[in-house]
């Protein structure tokens, strides 16, 4: 009983379990191969199409270098601004009645299906030197959030925070009200539950929300080149800078496609257990 | 003597939040009795009385709304009336503020704290600094011999530990009102048998009011001091346990304590299962008390069988298992009972 090995003999039977249902359908299986070949085709031969020695090329190149600083800065600053404003847009989502309530989520989502580019419009009627909130605030302080970095970051946030929003509700709501209504009669505030109980245990999910939301938002690129124009070291991050590089260096761009593979990737592979694959 | 004893009265910073229509906090209130009324449209309208010291026990059959009569008073659900504990209404307060200890049904333990952290959980709430609270929550889990497990997750507790640690987290908040959702629902009897003992050790000690609500007319009898019958929403009776077991007003209760009780009017007879005599035809003598009745069903009750009928009352009856083979007393027969006019309490 207490034998630790786990080699003990596995009952006889075939190598391969077979499906007591009986084979997949055709119908079905075909497709889904389909579907995973128009996945992974173009990135493999993305892969096999790159020089190994013009990715070290372009990660020597200031420009590129810059670039992708700027997209791992700005997606994280972003990042910091969904947790300091999603987080609570979320609990209230999750956790307060009060009419009108599916009208909020659905004014969150909207911009999850906007076109970037749109969204990109969008922020210049509101932020633009002669928008509605950015004409006062250039008046104000002189400041103008197109052109700027923290114009990218705007960018990013107004594109990445529904997801944000959304999935971080999710995770709310599955850790469970049930706790709240413990932590109250324990005479717990709602300040207090909401840190000491209802955030630890929706952790995970708050975090993966995040990855999700940083991953959504390094890859932005319309919302950021329509209000933010494509200045090297200031506006130009790698999505933007690839674009560029692909109406003169085939090369290069490849590369620098590759890098952000590997960014994604290596997100990927980091929460793979922990977050983001549940079965 | 109590390490709580500590907590209590200690001074609170969050009391400025309190609207200014509810100036005497439930905290400040002395320690004393329970009187309520409540309203939860659809599902719950009664009044509760109870002394310092008492246990309710509360029972009635699923959906009479004794959970809902729980979260009433903590709180948890909007609930029109009053909670007068010591004086002080705490019907307009919301759960944090009214010193209302639950142990739910399903524990609600923080799954990511150690059981010393949930114990800690109440006193740290309340102002406690850190290192008092886990020495409060320390002496409780002690007291509920749950000590050595101080440092595990909810997740590794078995039924029993975790309802004892819900049990000291509860206590550990000193509240005035303690409300216990059917604390040993789902463990294992013998587990159950031994928290019972403990759980009555506990409540004699306890100064504030408890409620009790419970599916086991055992836990009416030995941990409460007083009973209430709860039937669709409204109370259907109180008492001691001695009177609601001997007199029940519904068949729930009755089915608890062992009895049938039949209603005529405004008087309810009782007789034991004991005393019903099981015929297949109808008696000759002239005794009045006899019913035509279906058998639904039949378990073991002790040597004897005791037969389930359905006619014109739904009644309970114990015959020998020599009888049961003699006469066919199988589910779905049809038979006579009757009642030796001795045999009933009527009141």
């Amino acid at each position: 009983m207490t034998d630790p090995t786990p080699d003990t003999p596995a009952a006889p039977g075939p190598r391969r379990r077979r499906d007591p249902l009986g084979r997949a359908p055709l119908l079905l299986t075909v497709p889904a191969a389909l579907g995973l070949l128009i996945l992974v085709v173009p990135l493999v031969t993305m892969v096999a199409a790159t020089d190994p020695a013009s990715l070290v090329a372009a990660l020597g190149r200031d420009v590129v270098r810059e670039a992708l600083w700027l997209s791992i800065l700005t997606s994280t600053a972003a990042m910091v601004i969904c947790l300091v404003v999603g987080l609570p847009l979320a609990w209230v989502l999750a956790r307060v009645g009060f009419p009108g309530r599916r009208l909020v989520r659905s004014l969150v989502i909207v911009p999850m299906v906007l076109p970037p580019v749109v969204a990109g419009v969008a922020l210049r009627t509101a932020f633009g030197r002669s928008g509605l909130l950015g004409e006062p605030l250039l008046g104000l302080t002189g400041f103008a959030f197109p052109y700027t970095t923290w114009g990218v970051v705007l960018a990013h946030v107004f594109v990445a925070l529904p997801f944000v929003v959304i999935s971080t509700e999710g995770a709310l709501r599955a850790a469970g009200p049930g706790y709240d209504d413990a932590a109250a009669t324990l005479g717990a505030s709602r300040w207090l539950t909401f840190r000491r109980v209802t955030v630890p245990l929706a952790l995970p999910g708050i975090a993966a929300a995040l990855v999700l939301g940083w991953a959504r938002s390094l890859g932005e690129f319309g919302a950021t080149i329509t209000f933010n124009g494509n200045y090297p070291g200031l506006t130009q991050t790698m999505p933007t800078l690839i674009y560029v590089e692909r109406q003169s260096d085939a090369d290069a761009v490849l590369a620098l496609s590759l890098v952000m593979l590997l960014v994604s990737v290596g997100v990927l592979l980091a929460l793979r257990d922990r977050w983001l694959v549940t079965a | 003597m109590s390490a709580g004893g500590e907590v209590r009265g200690l001074p609170d910073g969050r009391r400025g939040g309190l609207s200014a229509s509810s100036p005497g906090g439930a905290r400040d209130a002395p320690v004393a009795g329970l009187s309520a009324r409540l309203a939860v449209p659809g599902r719950l309208d009664v009044e509760l009385s109870a002394a310092p010291g008492d246990v309710v026990a509360v029972v009635g059959p699923n959906g009479a709304g004794k959970t809902t009569l729980v979260q009433a008073l903590a709180g948890l659900v909007p609930a029109g009336g009053e909670v007068r504990l010591g004086g002080a209404d705490l019907g307009s307060l919301p759960p944090q503020h009214r010193r209302a200890g639950v142990v739910f049904q399903d524990q609600r333990l923080f799954p990511h704290l150690s059981a010393l952290e949930n114990v800690a959980f109440g006193p740290r709430s309340r102002g406690v600094p850190a290192a008092r609270a886990r020495d409060t929550a320390r002496d409780w889990l002690d007291r509920l011999h749950v000590g050595e497990l101080a440092a595990r997750r909810p997740g590794r507790l078995s039924g029993g530990q975790a309802q004892r640690v819900a049990i000291a987290r509860a206590l550990a908040a000193e509240p005035a009102l303690l409300l216990l959702d059917e604390p040993f629902a789902g463990l294992d009897v013998g587990v159950a048998a031994a928290l019972r003992i403990e759980l009555s050790r506990h409540l004699a000690a306890y100064d504030g009011v408890a409620v009790l609500v419970t599916h086991d007319a055992l836990d009416a009898l030995t941990l409460a001091t007083r009973v209430a019958v709860l039937d669709r929403g409204r109370l259907a009776q109180t008492g001691t346990p001695q009177e609601v077991a001997a007199r029940p007003r519904t068949e729930h209760v009755a089915r608890l304590v062992g009895l049938n009780v039949i209603r005529e009017g405004t008087t309810f007879r009782a007789f034991p299962p004991s005393s019903v005599t099981v015929s297949l035809h109808e008696p000759d003598d002239s005794a009045r008390n006899h019913w035509r009745g279906t058998i639904r069903g039949a378990s073991p009750h002790g040597d004897q069988i005791r037969l389930q009928l359905h006619g014109d009352h739904d009644l309970i009856a114990d015959v020998t298992p020599a009888a049961t083979r003699d006469l066919g007393l199988t589910p779905g027969r049809e038979v006579w009972l009757s009642v030796k006019e001795t045999a009933i309490t009527t009141y």
